[in-house]
């Protein structure tokens, strides 16, 4: 399946006039088996496409949401071998919402670009995202992924120009991600009016969907994003419902996917 | 000396890294989030254009001439030469360089560029908070606010200088990330630049990082090694057997070795920090003698990590070596042998701190007592008639509560 699942989910919202629910959350946190729980809700609570962030140490992009969250599975021992199994699990219960790895180089390097491809896409994803891996050291993750038929996910950015973008876009499958704000993950957010054009610009330029993220916080603004893009990531949130759950007596999972479907519903209507 | 305008600003070797890459070898890069890519492949343009350009070295040159006080001497350690009874040691004084140590060279180097881009906010990281303090001097002398990021832990273990950052009209942020050491300011510093992209300079405070930094910064402290080498023809008429530094990030040693790189008979000697020991797992801070490859802060370097790819905190008494990666020029010089790479422990380092206080008159940096505390044996194993040239990268006014506190006479106060 793998870039095949990808196009497939796109083609079905396409064919509906939906955008994508994007929902990212970080493997291994609060641990491994409370963010299995999470995952394997996701679809259910209306997440079209999963990002699923493996830790890394020094999270350079991330603000302090995501890097608490990385920080908190690294903590409880999460390593790679337990994010390829994640997938695994999860693959077993659906077939067709496509998975993107999303994390930093070391981790990849560390076990080698033909390794990691090959152990990814054996367990079921479908795409990767290496936030610090720009096309200028991409080459050879790219010919492992391509090998495995999965897809390298560029982001495009608010300082990405016209030139910037042919160099960015070669290679690309899937989709692209562009980064709403300049700034780290969480924090900064941008308005619907001011991504409407770029949002465009990289549709033009890599005749791929385009989904938008950082700072979408409230179904609000993932609605609007919906009805400019082709897709919502929304992140941050998520993971601070994770955070907030931490002190009650509930499961992990009933916020992050109640907050989850809320955003997914806004999303999903937001053309409507 | 007539270092200022004669010679070509940046040493042209047989040696020709980085290529157009970046890469030293396997080494360096660009690995760096997108939004950041733009701002980099801008940084090498500026940087390439100001290269080629006499006016910006002869400025540069002046400022190291009256601003920093250069040429730093090259100084016969005679005492400590006595006492190890090898080869002649001479120290290459840049503590007497102002702000006590060589950081300033990179700073003045980067402040020019900076104006020359038109960028009107700098940031740094600091470790030992050298180059804080650096940063924070050329930025109040050329009127650009500063914002230096420096770990927690090392906020506590130098507060001498972080007042001085203060005085000088910084502000310093401490980070609680991690450790709260040298790599969580840098991320911090990372993560600064990549939402202030439109108005700000990322001065980098040593040979590591994303292209161009390494290159970069090796050009601004080369002069180090350039004034030795013609130093010791003046003293000596002939070149040393061996010339030594510490490394943490490495922009010091990488300073000295550079111009001498060409010289085959030139030995090139880095130092490490072994902290408790290169056999205590996560607890010393060298890369290369305890580490392995890998990617961070936007070079393929060696790093302190683990099975899983993440990165170790790693440990040294000295905040400025307590960094678990070192730049990709010297992870080259490693891989192809040119240079070798001992290393120190905290306790070795603390021995020879407290020696060269009493025999030369000088209180060394903690990152300088690590060179030090190997310059014996090196001056030993070269042997009488030969010479040694340590770089003496900082002074160690900074580290006396350190030092206070480790061999357990701490002082009361700051």
């Amino acid at each position: 399946m793998s870039i095949a699942r990808i196009d497939a989910r796109f083609a079905k919202l396409k064919a509906e006039n939906k955008a994508a629910f994007v929902a990212y959350i970080m493997a291994g946190d609060p641990d491994v088996e409370a963010s299995f729980e999470v995952l394997k809700g996701l679809p259910a609570a209306g997440a079209d496409i999963i990002e699923l962030g493996f830790p890394f140490s020094d999270p350079m992009a991330e603000g302090p949401t995501i890097q608490l969250a990385a920080e908190r599975s690294l903590k409880s021992g999460t390593k790679m071998a337990h994010v390829f199994d994640l997938i695994k699990r999860f693959r077993e219960l659906d077939q067709d919402t496509p998975l993107i790895l999303m994390g930093y180089m070391n981790p990849v390097e560390n076990m080698g670009y033909a390794r990691f491809a090959q152990t990814a896409s054996e367990a079921g994803a479908d795409g990767v995202i290496v936030v610090d891996c720009p096309p200028e050291e991409a080459d050879g993750l790219t010919d492992a992924l391509d090998a495995n038929d999965m897809a390298l996910i560029r982001l495009a950015t608010p300082t990405t120009d016209d030139n910037r973008l042919k160099t960015l876009v070669k290679r690309t499958k899937g989709f692209v991600y562009y980064v709403s704000v300049a700034g780290v993950t969480g924090v900064k957010s941008a308005s619907a009016d001011s991504v409407k054009d770029a949002v465009a610009r990289v549709q033009k330029a890599s005749g791929l969907p385009v989904v938008v993220g950082f700072g979408i916080k409230t179904p609000e603004a993932a609605a609007a994003i919906a009805r400019v893009a082709d897709g919502s990531v929304v992140g941050s949130v998520l993971v601070d419902a994770i955070k907030n759950s931490l002190p009650e007596k509930a499961p992990v999972n009933t916020k992050v996917l109640e907050t989850a479907a809320i955003l997914a519903h806004a999303v999903h209507t937001a053309r409507l | 000396m007539s270092t200022e305008l004669s010679e070509p600003a940046v040493l042209s070797n047989s040696y020709n890294l980085p290529d157009a890459k970046g890469r030293f070898g396997d080494f360096g890069g660009l690995y760096v989030p997108e939004t950041l890519m733009p701002l980099v492949l801008e940084l090498t343009q500026a940087w390439e254009d100001a290269k080629k350009d006499e006016t910006f070295w002869a400025e540069y040159h002046s400022l190291l001439k009256f601003f920093v006080g250069r040429p730093s001497p090259l100084y016969f350690a005679e005492r400590l030469t006595d006492y190890y009874g090898g080869a002649k040691i001479y120290f290459k004084r840049e503590e007497l360089n102002h702000t006590g140590a060589h950081k300033i060279n990179n700073c003045i180097g980067q402040i020019l560029l900076a104006k020359r881009m038109g960028r009107t906010r700098i940031i740094a990281e600091t470790g030992a908070g050298q180059h804080g303090v650096a940063s924070a001097t050329v930025c109040a002398r050329f009127d650009l606010p500063c914002v230096v990021y420096m770990g927690a832990l090392d906020v506590e273990r130098q507060k001498p200088n972080v007042f001085r950052m203060n005085l000088l009209g910084a502000t310093v942020n401490p980070v609680t990330a991690g450790n709260g050491t040298l790599k969580d300011a840098m991320n911090e510093a990372l993560r600064d630049w990549v939402t202030n992209v439109h108005d700000t300079y990322y001065m980098i405070g040593t040979a590591a990082g994303m292209h161009p930094y390494p290159e970069m910064v090796r050009d601004f402290q080369t002069v180090i090694g350039k004034e030795t080498k013609q130093q010791i023809m003046e003293l000596e008429g002939r070149l040393p057997d061996a010339v030594i530094a510490a490394v943490g990030g490495g922009s010091n040693a990488i300073g000295m070795f550079h111009p001498f790189i060409d010289d085959e008979n030139v030995k090139l000697i880095g130092v490490e920090a072994a902290g408790h020991g290169l056999d205590v797992y996560n607890g010393h801070a060298a890369s290369l003698t305890g580490g392995r490859p890998g990617v961070l802060h936007g070079n393929r370097t060696y790093l302190l990590q683990d099975d899983d790819g993440q990165i170790l905190e790693g440990h040294s008494i000295s905040a400025g070596l307590d960094y678990p990666g070192i730049g990709p020029e010297h992870a080259h010089l490693f891989d192809i042998g040119r240079a070798r790479y001992v290393s120190t422990t905290d306790t070795e380092a603390l021995e020879a701190f407290q020696l060269t206080s009493r025999l030369e008159g000088i209180i060394p940096a903690l990152e300088c007592a690590h060179a030090l505390a190997r310059v014996g044996e090196i001056a030993k194993d070269v042997g009488k008639g030969g010479i040694v040239v340590l770089n003496l990268s900082g002074r160690g006014d900074k580290d006396i509560f350190t030092v206070a506190n480790a061999i357990g006479k701490p002082m009361s106060g700051m």
